[in-house]
């Protein structure tokens, strides 16, 4: 058969589109773990933390986060029992070390708030990437693509609950990967992992037999700023109204 | 007919732009990463990159493996629940080569932690004042950390 100029036409660009699907290979098969089998969470039992640190320092040297950068840290709150929209919040070093001790207060109330990236399903912060470098996973977890992303902190801009920063050495942003490397291999995380009362529980809410189920269904839970519609999926068990 | 007369050039602006599109489907093809848009907007292949990272914490169903008795001590007492590493601190690499040793946790500073009074704390949570429960002497004198009940202890360890 002759091909014409006409055919060649024709033919390179239904082979380029070809050439590109070839390119991109066929998905990277992962016998124990199914991306679409998981949608994760996590569960905070703030009436549990004691507010230890033993989360913030377990995050640091599982994940390398450089000293003075948080990929989890803990917050305390001193409420004066009227005044709900003035807490007093203090977070020395992320919590990392503890917290220092207190005496009883008769007019107000003291308690711990541990923070993390939200793993938010619909997340502000991937939608403003410019480059695609930040993104949701199949399996519910937001996550940067490091080598892609270039460090214009928009990410870090848009999160409305501070969990983002560029990391001084690499340049690029960085953020809690909810221990992705250790969830995909059948392991909690490092803060859940080391969590001395459990105030921290991983939650797979795809997961039919995972106990989180039966907590939401039996108790008072909210998420971190509702009124953004973020579709966070970090769940505070009796969070109190002077949060932020 | 006559607006046949002059469709030459027309076709040669469709080559032109037949042109393009596929230079363009070429430099595409050759810069953008073989796995973008494999799953979504993003380079696929950075989710396994982020899987493979390696682990520090060993995870306690790892230590409980060799270190059976203690996971049993552990289970009859009130710091069940507390796992190896909230304490020992991370410990794969001794997972994976028993030879690295662990060291021993200083009870001075990791008692405190958790069990220093402070109002902030959960009110049925045990707690003390160091100074005043213990005057200085270490806490695993008669807490033995596995099984921190004084009945259990039955002297230290």
């Amino acid at each position: 058969m002759n091909i014409t100029r006409r055919h060649l036409m024709l033919l390179l660009p239904a082979a380029a589109v070809a050439w590109e699907s070839v390119l991109a290979g066929t998905p990277e098969a992962s016998p124990n773990y199914t991306m679409t089998g998981h949608w994760w969470g996590m569960l905070i039992d703030i009436p549990k933390c004691i507010g230890c640190g033993n989360c913030v320092r377990a995050c640091q040297a599982e994940n390398d986060v450089p000293d003075g950068f948080f990929r989890t840290w803990v917050e305390r709150y001193h409420v004066d029992d009227w005044n709900l929209a003035n807490p007093q919040v203090i977070s020395p070093d992320g919590g990392k070390e503890g917290f220092p001790s207190v005496a009883e207060d008769p007019d107000g109330k003291y308690f711990f708030v541990p923070k993390l990236c939200n793993q938010c399903a619909d997340s502000p912060c991937t939608q403003v990437c410019p480059v695609g470098a930040t993104f949701i996973s199949p399996d519910g977890v937001v996550l940067v693509d490091q080598k892609y992303c270039m460090g214009c902190a928009y990410c870090v801009q848009a999160c409305p609950y501070g969990c983002r920063y560029i990391h001084p050495q690499k340049r690029v942003a960085d953020k809690c990967t909810l221990c992705y490397h250790r969830i995909t291999k059948g392991l909690t995380t490092a803060c859940c992992e080391v969590c001395p009362t459990g105030a921290r529980q991983l939650a797979d809410l795809k997961n039919p037999n995972d106990p989180i189920h039966a907590f939401l269904k039996t108790h008072s839970v909210q998420v971190l700023k509702p009124q953004m519609a973020t579709g966070a999926k970090v769940f505070y068990n009796q969070l109190d109204g002077s949060v932020r | 007919m006559s607006i046949f007369r002059d469709a030459g050039h027309l076709f040669r602006l469709a080559g032109v732009y037949l042109a393009g599109t596929l230079t363009f489907l070429v430099i595409r093809a050759a810069v953008v990463p073989h796995s973008f848009g494999q799953y979504g907007h993003y380079r696929g292949a950075a989710i396994a990159e982020i899987a493979a990272k390696p682990l520090h914490y060993a995870g306690h169903q790892t230590c409980e493996i060799c270190h059976s008795d203690i996971a049993r001590t552990k289970a009859a007492g009130m710091h069940a629940h507390v796992n190896c590493e909230a304490c020992h601190g991370p410990l794969a690499k001794h997972a994976a080569d028993p030879s690295i040793d662990p060291g021993k946790p200083d009870v001075a500073t990791l008692c405190v932690r958790c069990h220093a009074a402070s109002a902030a704390r959960p009110k049925s949570f045990p707690q003390v004042d160091a100074e005043q429960h213990a005057g200085g002497v270490p806490c695993n004198t008669c807490h033995q950390p596995h099984n921190p009940a004084i009945a259990a202890a039955g002297g230290s360890k």
